[in-house]
Formats: C-alpha cells, sequence, structure tokens
C-alpha cells in the first residue's frame, strides 16, 4: 500500500467553535482500496473532521485533497458529486417512499422532465443485487429492517461514483448476522478499489475489519496505525489518554473499608436487568453510601444502565429490588418515587428547561413529586436557591435568568442542584463532569465524596477513567452493551487494569469472564 | 445619555412593544378618520362609545384566547374551540327554548351549567386523544373541530334556534356598574386563569413540559395529566365564550356561532408573544392581541372599508404585526447604522452538538 497515492489527504486541518477547539491541526490520510477506521472517545472530532471533509462545516485552516486535487466542499451534495459519499448513523432515507425512489431521489432518470419508472427500478434491483441485496424495489423502505435500509443507503451512496464512502456509526442499531452482511459488503467494495472511513464505538468491528486506524482525542490526532500493530489494549489507552491530573489535590475516595458498606443491606439490586437492543441484562448491587463507577467507552452502554436504573427506558428482562423489596422502575416517576435521582448527560435535550430560569429548574422535580396543586411557597423556593446556589457557587448568582445564558458547567450544578433538593438516596450521574472547566470539575468531584460520605448511594458514569478510579469503591466495566465485570476498587485497580478489562473483554481474576 | 438609551432599548426590545404601537396606531387612525372615535358618552347609566364596544365584543375572542394560550403553551394547539363555541351555546339555547318562562333565572343557569358541562366533554375528549393516544394536536382538535359543527347542528336540530330570555341575554349584551357584563366575565375568567396557572405551580409545569417534554418527564412531571388538563381548560373557556356569542344575537346557529374565531385565537396568542413551539406563555400578551384584533374588526366597519377589501386589509395588517415582532426580520433592517443586532442573533443559538 505504501507505493501508492492516498486518494483523500486532509492536512493541519484544524476548526472552532464558540468555546471550543474541535479540531487541532489534524492530518487524514485515505488510500483506496482501504477500510480505514476513524476512532476517538466522544469529543474527539471524529464528527466534526467528518463535516469539515464533506462540507458540512467550512474548515478554519488547513487543506483537503482528493485525487490530487485541491478541494473545498461547500455542502454534502457537492461532494457527493465529486465522490464523496457519506452514510449517516442514523439512516437518513425516507421510509414512506419505494427502495428504488430512495436510491434515485433527485436523480430519477427522466424523458422530457417525466421520470422513467421502468428504468428506475431496473437500475435498483441490478445496483442491490451487487450488494447481493435481492428484494422488491418497489415497497416501501419502512416495511425492511433497519440492516436494509442501512444497505439502501450504501447502494444509493456508491451508485454516485463514490471513491471515498464514509460509514458514521453505520453498525449501532445492527445485530450480529446484521453486521456480518454489512462486512461483507464493505469488503466487496473495498476490493473494488473503493475508500472506506469507517467511524464506530465498537472495538470489535475495528479489529474485525479495518485495515488502518487513526486516533483523535481533544481534538487532536494521536496517530495513525495499521490495525495489526496496534493491540487493542494500546488503542484504548490512546483513545483515552492519560490527562495531567490537576485535580490531585482531591484527596482519594475509596479507602474506607468496602466491606463495611457492601455489608449493609443494599440499597438497590438489579438482578438480570435488560432491554432488547439497548443493553444485555446485568446485575448490580449498590449499597447507601457507595460510589459505584460505571467505567467503558462512549457506547459500551453505561447510559443505557443509568436509564434503566431510573425508568428512563422500562426493561424487559430480569427485576429490581429497592430496599430488598422488589419493584418495578416502569417510569422515571416511580423511581424518584423510590429516592432515586438521575442526571443525564444531555443536559440540554434531557436535562434542563432552557427558557425557565435558573430557580424554576431546581425546583422542577420537587415540585413535580409534589404536584401541581401543591406549590412551593415562594420563600422556601428562594431559600432552597440561594442555598444551593451558594452551596455549588453557581454563576451568575442570579436565579431569575434563563438556564440557557448559563456555562455549560454551571448548567450541570444547576441540574445537580435540582435533584439534591429532593434528598435522593441514589444519584445517578451520567458524564456530570463533560465538558465543563476543571474548577467546576473539582466542585462536583467533592461533592459526590460529600454525599456518599453521607449516606447516599452514587453511580458515577464518566469516560475519564482518573475520575471513576478517584471516586468510586467500585467499578463496573462496560463493553459492547455489556456489564463484563466488577471491580473492588483497592490498590491493585488503577487505570491500565480497567483499561486492559476494556480492552480484553475478560476479566483475568474474576469468575464472571 | 446612554442610561436612557438602555431604557429605550428595554422598552423597544419587550415582546408587547409593536402589539401596543400597532394598536395605539389603529386607534389614531380611526381617531383622524372620525375625530369623535375615543370619546365615551354616558346614557341611561351606560357607558357608549367605540372604545366600549371594543372591549364588549372582544370579549369572546379573549376568552378563547386564554385557553388556547396554556394549549399552545404545552406546544399543541386547539382547532376545536370554535365549534365547542357552537355546541355550549346551542345546547344553552335549546334548553332556554323549552323553559315555559324563558326569562327565569333558574333555567338560565341550568342552560348555562348544561353548556359547561358540554365543553367538559368536549374538552375531555380532546385531552384524551393527545394526552392518551397521543394524535398529534392539529389531527385530534380537527376531529371535533368538523364533528362539532355537526354536534351542534343535531341539537339545534339544524334550525336556528331563537330565544327571548332576558337573563341570557345579558351574558352577551347587559350592563353592570355602568360597563357592559361580558367585559367582567372576561376579565374574571382571565384572573381565574391567571391564578389558577401562577399562584400554583401549574403554569410553570406547562412551560416546562411545552419548553422540553423530554426533560419534564426525567423530572418526573405527569405530562399526560398537564397535557389533558389545559384542553378541558381550553374548552370550557370556549364554552363560555359560546354563550357570548349566542347571546349577542339571542339565537343559536349551529353553522355561524364561533366560526374561525380558532384562527382569530390563535393569532392573538402569537401576537402576545407566545412562542407556537411551546414554552413561555403571557395570558397578558393574548388579551392585547385578542384587543388588536377586534381593534382591527372594528377599524375595518368603521372606516367603511368594503367588505371585499375588508380581509385584505385585515391580513396585511396582521402580517406587518407579526414581521416587525420577529427578531429576525427586524435585525435585517436594524443592521445598517449598527451592525450589532445581526450578530448576537447568530451567538444567540449555540451549537446544540458540539460535535462529537
Amino acid at each position: 500500500m505504501s507505493g501508492r497515492q492516498p486518494v483523500l489527504t486532509m492536512t493541519a486541518i484544524s476548526k472552532s467553535f464558540p468555546g471550543v477547539r474541535a479540531l487541532d491541526g489534524v492530518d487524514f490520510r485515505l488510500f483506496p482500496g482501504e477500510v480505514h477506521a476513524l476512532m476517538g472517545e466522544n469529543g474527539a472530532g471524529k464528527s466534526t473532521l467528518i463535516k469539515v471533509l464533506t462540507g458540512v462545516y467550512a474548515h478554519d485552516a488547513g487543506a483537503i485533497e482528493l485525487a490530487g486535487q485541491q478541494v473545498s466542499f461547500t455542502g454534502p451534495m457537492q461532494a457527493a458529486a465529486a465522490g464523496v459519499s457519506t452514510v449517516y448513523q442514523e439512516v437518513n432515507l425516507c421510509a414512506n417512499l419505494s427502495v428504488a425512489e430512495n436510491i434515485f431521489i433527485g436523480r430519477e432518470p427522466r424523458t422530457f422532465g417525466a421520470i422513467r419508472w421502468g428504468e428506475m427500478r431496473r437500475r435498483a434491483r441490478d445496483l442491490l443485487a451487487k450488494l447481493d441485496l435481492h428484494i422488491d424495489v418497489t415497497q416501501l423502505l419502512g416495511t425492511y429492517s433497519l440492516a436494509v435500509q442501512q444497505m439502501v443507503a450504501i447502494a444509493r451512496a456508491i451508485d454516485i461514483q463514490a471513491r471515498v464512502l464514509i460509514l458514521d456509526e453505520p453498525t449501532s442499531s445492527l445485530d450480529a448476522t446484521e453486521v456480518e452482511q454489512l462486512f461483507r459488503i464493505m469488503r466487496q467494495l473495498r476490493d473494488e478499489g473503493i475508500a472506506i472511513i469507517f467511524v464506530t464505538h465498537f472495538l470489535d468491528q475495528v479489529y474485525g475489519i479495518a485495515d488502518r486506524i487513526t486516533v483523535l482525542r481533544n481534538g487532536r490526532l494521536v496517530g495513525e496505525y495499521p490495525t495489526a500493530e496496534l493491540p487493542q489494549l494500546a488503542l484504548v489507552e490512546k483513545m483515552i489518554g492519560k490527562e495531567l491530573d490537576v485535580l490531585e489535590s482531591l484527596e482519594e475516595q475509596s479507602k474506607r473499608d468496602l466491606a463495611a458498606i457492601e455489608a449493609n443491606t443494599p440499597f438497590l439490586q438489579a438482578e438480570e436487568l435488560g432491554r432488547k437492543g439497548s443493553v444485555t441484562p446485568f446485575s448490580l448491587t449498590i449499597h447507601a453510601g457507595e460510589v459505584v463507577g460505571l467505567a467503558g467507552l462512549l457506547g459500551s452502554g453505561r447510559t443505557e444502565v443509568a436509564r434503566l436504573l431510573f425508568g428512563a427506558d422500562r426493561a424487559d428482562h430480569g427485576k429490581v429490588a429497592v430496599d430488598g423489596k422488589p419493584t418495578a422502575l416502569r417510569n422515571p416517576i416511580a423511581a424518584i418515587g423510590h429516592d432515586i435521582a438521575f442526571c443525564s448527560e444531555n443536559r440540554r435535550t434531557e436535562g434542563l428547561v432552557g427558557e425557565l430560569s435558573v430557580r424554576e429548574n431546581i425546583i422542577l422535580a420537587m415540585q413535580a413529586a409534589r404536584g401541581w396543586l401543591r406549590p412551593i411557597p415562594r420563600r422556601r423556593q428562594d431559600e432552597l436557591v440561594d442555598k444551593y446556589v451558594k452551596a455549588l457557587s453557581i454563576r451568575p448568582a442570579d436565579p431569575e435568568i434563563p438556564v440557557r445564558n448559563l456555562s455549560g458547567g454551571n448548567q450541570q450544578k444547576v441540574l445537580l442542584a435540582r435533584w439534591l433538593i429532593t434528598e435522593p438516596r441514589l444519584l445517578i450521574l451520567d458524564e456530570p463532569t463533560r465538558g465543563i472547566d476543571v474548577g467546576a470539575k473539582a466542585e462536583i468531584q467533592k461533592l459526590v465524596v460529600q454525599l456518599s460520605d453521607g449516606g447516599m448511594a452514587v453511580l458515577f458514569i464518566s469516560a475519564e477513567l482518573e475520575e471513576v478510579l478517584r471516586l468510586s469503591h467500585k467499578i463496573a466495566v462496560m463493553r459492547d452493551r455489556q456489564l463484563i465485570t466488577e471491580l473492588a476498587n483497592d490498590h491493585t485497580v488503577d487505570a491500565d487494569r480497567v483499561m486492559q478489562t476494556i480492552a480484553s473483554g475478560t476479566h483475568h481474576e474474576g469468575p464472571q469472564a | 445619555m446612554s442610561t436612557s438609551k438602555a431604557r429605550w432599548a428595554a422598552v423597544t426590545g419587550h415582546a408587547l412593544f409593536w402589539p401596543v404601537v400597532a394598536l395605539i396606531a389603529l386607534l389614531v387612525a380611526n381617531t383622524i378618520y372620525r375625530p369623535g372615535f375615543l370619546s365615551v358618552e354616558m346614557k341611561d347609566g351606560h357607558l357608549y362609545g367605540s372604545l366600549v364596544d371594543i372591549l364588549r365584543l372582544a370579549a369572546p375572542l379573549i376568552l378563547v384566547g386564554l385557553g388556547m394560550t396554556l394549549v399552545i403553551a404545552t406546544g399543541g394547539i386547539d382547532l376545536s374551540v370554535g365549534s365547542v363555541c357552537a355546541i355550549s351555546g346551542a345546547i344553552a339555547c335549546l334548553h332556554i327554548s323549552q323553559q315555559p318562562d324563558q326569562n327565569a333565572l333558574g333555567g338560565v343557569l341550568v342552560a348555562l351549567a348544561l353548556g359547561v358541562g358540554l365543553s367538559l366533554v368536549a374538552g375531555a375528549w380532546n385531552g384524551a386523544l393527545v394526552s392518551i393516544i397521543g394524535i398529534q394536536p392539529i389531527i385530534a382538535t380537527l376531529i371535533l373541530m368538523v364533528a362539532g359543527r355537526g354536534l351542534a347542528q343535531l341539537i339545534t336540530e339544524g334550525q336556528i334556534i331563537t330565544i327571548n330570555s332576558e337573563p341570557y341575554k345579558s351574558v352577551g349584551v347587559g350592563y353592570l356598574l355602568t360597563l357592559p357584563l361580558a367585559i367582567f366575565i372576561a376579565a374574571g375568567v382571565a384572573l381565574v386563569v391567571a391564578a389558577v396557572t401562577r399562584r400554583t405551580a401549574l403554569g410553570m409545569i406547562i412551560e416546562s413540559v411545552g419548553g422540553n417534554a423530554e426533560a419534564s418527564r426525567l423530572a418526573g412531571i405527569r405530562s399526560g395529566r398537564i397535557t389533558f388538563l389545559v384542553y378541558v381548560i381550553s374548552a370550557v373557556c370556549a364554552g363560555i365564550a359560546g354563550f357570548m356569542i349566542t347571546a349577542n344575537v339571542s339565537s343559536a346557529d349551529g353553522n355561524a356561532a364561533g366560526l374561525w374565531i380558532e384562527l382569530d385565537a390563535i393569532l392573538a396568542v402569537v401576537i402576545g408573544g407566545t412562542s407556537l413551539a411551546g414554552g413561555r406563555f403571557s395570558l397578558g400578551g393574548t388579551i392585547l392581541g385578542a384587543l388588536l384584533i377586534q381593534t382591527l374588526t372594528t377599524t375595518v366597519y368603521a372606516m367603511n372599508i368594503s367588505p371585499q377589501t375588508s380581509l385584505l386589509f385585515k391580513a396585511v395588517v396582521v402580517i406587518a404585526v407579526c414581521l416587525i415582532q420577529a427578531p429576525a426580520f427586524r435585525a435585517r433592517f436594524a443592521r445598517r447604522p449598527p451592525a450589532a443586532p445581526a450578530a448576537p442573533l447568530a451567538a444567540d443559538q449555540p451549537k446544540e452538538q458540539v460535535p462529537a
């Protein structure tokens, strides 16, 4: 491969958004006839890089060369015309149109403006046959499985004389056999000389299909490696990285006796809890005063576990007991009734109500629990809000401004305050420190320690291993939508061991393996 | 200097600034056309004048608009209010027409109770379709918008029921303390709705559901119940408006009563600064919007604008108000001397997902 010319070269690409440097001098090259995995944690810049390539975003600096030509696309349509086709994670075709219409939408074969339906159907059939897919192209796309829809999207992409095919997490909604079918097609296309960029969070799939891997982290290029020369552990390390620890002042948690905590009656016990297509059945026990860390790469099912325990999604397998009594966490209201609180990782879409004030957002959960007929007296509201604005140092300290005007870290604190005033017994924190500055991060970590000292159980989810290690008594490790093992966070556990567990998919000591 | 400028900016930036300007402009235009327009005189202990007329005639629209505001704040819409007006008016008039003495207060009260009761059922129907079955509000309420007219026709058996009942008539054209009773009814309902939403937590919870339904669900809000409730409130408001509309003419016409009032009500809500996407709502804004629309209608009549062009005239004024209220539109024209307003607009929209 070394003697060949890359079909695509991106050099020193930089892109900033207000307050965020999403890409910082990233190089990327792609050779014809290869499957190239683009890897990185959430926020690493994978999507931004792809959007810069396809012209969704204009890059601030750097150059893109396609087949030796300097290019700068103004949008995906133009990129597609030049041979760069993208298949997105969510199948973005029209379920209410036929398969053939979907493939040829916008470029139907025409005679004097009239569509030649027969030819369109025939060409659609031929095209799909090339992908070994024999379906009725006159049926509505929506009647077929997601996998087939994904194939149709690919068929559409490659019919536009694609030289570069970008598959952005195409497998996240597919099952194992469907993934295999997709891989067969990817290999076939690769052998025909098409260059494929493959974005995924599933490690196994990378090693199943990719020829080379480019790793990004925090908007920077970590490196480009032939897959054979990059063991899984090394890949995980490169993706997660080891940040210089600015938070060392915070004392290590977990020196308390885990055995003592575990001797208490468990607050919550989940047994074989699961949901099809979301997370494989898992068992997890959380005690009062215990911080359970949930480690794993993005997309490994961490959030899905949290959502099941909060009733945000309904489990279709297994059972749950709170205080030793069996119960069903059918919806958030049921979970809140058991004093469970959940701070979602998506603050904007699942957490805060942007146009409501800081005060209203803080009292929202408490008010919801009381019902609208029993408003919290204004004086009590002000007391509570005042207390938490001070305790969490929410800035600006004006509770009447709309919460959307606050910075990410302060929004996170508002969300925390909302649940803290309800005095929960289990607090589920999903990525509470993502995208916020170091100071706010340290404050939130300190708070977690305080709360668990006070007897609150905490389920702490974070992509930052150091953080999970520092705070947790016990670490549950997730991989590929499966809880693979639990590690007692004693002196034998460090980031390397957790990474190893994530990478190998097995726990070398545990019985669960 | 700079503080007065800031104060001026705060005034012009207020959501209701332009509707108020439009209202004043209409009143001024009317006064120029007919100098006596603003005068109010006392006759037989009653106040008369165009301004009083506008308030009285706006009362049904205000009522419907109040309920509509809450529905829209949850992110929904209620197209059936016009039909509910017709239904409640029809059942009330039917009951009165069957009384031996149409002027008996007892019979009229029962008639009103029947009308409110039927409105409750109508609201519950809408609420159930939207919150329990999960039909899109525009479709769910379209059902009753169409079917409700038929229902009203059934009640009146296809006839126009004419009644001769002084107590009922007074709902529309009666007077209390020198002012039309309808104004008091509208003000009373407005106060009740304001109290129910702002003295309890209902208003905030409605805004929360409309502002971010998923976040509200995860905060433990029973949004289904809230949604159900706002459709019931909306239907009851419409039912009371139905009494006024039929009392004005002392007859119930299943076809004509409250026809197209839903569109005026939606318009009043939007002019009042409540977003059709849901979220923050303003009852005061809706009342102002209703008054603006009624003033416009009165202007059309007062200026003898021919019926053929009156709708066009109305449309032009409404478009002008809506455009001038839209920040994007204002930014485009305010751009010239200080380039400022255009830029913050872009910054207002934070990148939703800072790319993964």
